[in-house]
């Protein structure tokens, strides 16, 4: 747990209460980041970069970050234009509304909404495998069409086909195409992997759970300003 | 379609792995923190961490032993063995853990599995279930690691979970596990067709085209390996190379 500490560190966990916070910082101290996981407003305020991980349902998501006064911290500090880097549900929160357990309003920083994926179609006979929802498991990253282009990006030095790992039943539906950055691929339709708007940048995968793709990007991240 | 998945399984008693028989039996391997760096490095794309005791004698200090690895191994990792409780769950996941596989606690009150799966997301509740078969086309679930009997059907129970908020089951064949003489198709195919979240095959596999043939033919979405990984015999590597031979989409790591 944390306190506010006089020294303010260079990256910043957002902590609510929900996700596997420990990971997100060891892989950003494996990246050469110097993480600091913090439940305090002002800390998040005073970060030079910011993660908003998260996994678990949406609303209660946003009602854990009201509670402790951190949505609006979020929002401060993206109006300085640092970096963000939303993380799997923390990813989904950056858009304006989920679907997911009626309806809830989400930060906003990104236009568009998040809804369930889309159910599978039923195998076609002999086939032996189909997505299922949750999807779980590596996923190939794709550069989405008419998106932004990956050397402008986070993704510089992901090539397309890496794999990174998903955990979701939601997903992102950005309604600027420029806004998004990867896709993947499930039963024949693109869903969002990632999106992005000038500093901000949203992983639906887990990338301090994907192997040295993860760590590329966020060794990226790690490294801007 | 997301990759099949090569997951190696440590189980661990105190401060070593351990690798037993029909889950006893016990052998001493090391330290498991070393195996677990060396399968990522390998490919694994998953740890499954399991406490062997601590169904038995309570709380256990397998949570160090995954907060150490979480500074060198970035793939997800599963805990199993001994979680009871929100607090346990919590305490994992706080701990590097992204999924809890819970077997006995779910057995004694079904209710935890809707209760992690609200608290946590169904995505980390795994739903462990252990397999003896016990009649033509019928198997039995077995709690505490393969010892006790629940009297629960495995393929209803199977059911159960789900409908109960299992995001993923983990199926291990106490019949199997040790022995490296494949894993049993056939509870597998059975329960794949009859449940619609990823299953994970567990328990048999002594080569990788053990673990293939439980993904071709019994459409597992995963297996958890141990022995042929933990004695040498194969690296992750080679079973993924042999199911990309099978047409099956694996994640290459290079």
């Amino acid at each position: 747990m944390s306190t506010a500490r006089p020294v303010v560190p260079k990256v910043v966990v957002v902590d609510y209460g929900r996700g596997n916070l420990w990971s997100v910082g060891q892989a950003v101290a494996a990246v050469g980041g110097e993480p600091q996981i913090s439940t305090e407003p002002a800390v998040v305020r005073a970060a030079e970069q910011l993660i908003l991980p998260g996994v678990g349902a949406f609303g209660d998501a946003m009602a854990g970050l009201r509670a402790r006064g951190l949505d609006e911290a979020v929002l401060a500090f993206a109006a300085t234009g640092r970096p963000l880097l939303g993380v799997c549900l923390g990813m989904q929160l950056l858009l304006e509304a989920s679907t997911e357990f009626g309806h809830h309003a989400g930060l906003g920083l990104i236009r568009g909404q998040v809804e369930r994926l889309p159910a599978p179609a039923a195998p076609a006979r002999g086939a032996i495998r189909s997505y299922k929802i949750p999807n779980v498991g590596w996923c190939r990253l794709e550069p989405a069409a008419g998106g932004t282009p990956w050397t402008e990006s986070l993704f510089a030095a992901v090539k397309p086909g890496d794999f990174a790992y998903f955990v979701h039943s939601y997903a992102a539906h950005p309604m600027d195409p420029r806004h998004r950055l990867a896709d993947i691929e499930l039963g024949g339709v693109p869903v969002a992997a990632a999106i992005t708007a000038g500093p901000i940048t949203g992983c639906q995968f887990h990338p301090e759970k994907s192997g040295e793709v993860g760590l590329a990007i966020l060794r990226a991240f790690v490294a801007r300003t | 379609m997301p990759a099949a998945r090569v997951i190696a399984r440590l189980d661990v008693k105190g401060p070593n792995l351990v690798k037993g028989i029909h889950l006893e039996g016990l052998r001493v391997m090391g330290d498991p923190q070393q195996f677990a760096r060396r399968y990522y490095a390998d490919g694994a794309d998953e740890i499954l961490y399991v406490d062997i005791v601590a169904s038995l004698y309570g709380r256990n200090n397998i949570l160090e032993v995954v907060r150490r690895t979480a500074a060198a191994v970035f793939v997800p990792m599963t805990v199993a063995g001994g979680l009871r409780s929100l607090d346990d769950v919590r305490d994992a996941l706080r701990s590097g853990a992204d999924k809890v596989a819970i077997n006995t606690a779910a057995v004694a009150r079904p209710e935890l599995i809707r209760e992690v799966s609200q608290a946590f997301g169904r995505q980390c509740m795994v739903l462990s279930i252990q397999t003896k078969k016990i009649a033509p086309d019928r198997w039995e679930a077995y709690t505490d690691n393969g010892r006790e009997r629940s009297g629960r059907d495995a393929l209803e129970w199977a059911g159960q979970g789900v409908e109960l908020g299992a995001g993923e089951l983990l199926v291990t064949s106490v019949d199997r596990e040790g022995t490296r003489k494949g894993m049993d198709l056939e509870f597998l195919a059975r329960v794949t067709a009859h449940v619609d979240v990823p299953v994970i095959a567990g328990g048999g596999a002594g080569t990788p085209e053990h673990a293939c043939r439980a993904i071709t033919e019994a459409g597992a979405d995963a297996v958890a390996v141990a022995s042929m990984l933990h004695y040498g015999k194969y690296t992750v590597g080679e079973i993924k190379a042999r199911l990309a031979q099978a047409d099956v989409p694996v994640r290459s790591s290079a």
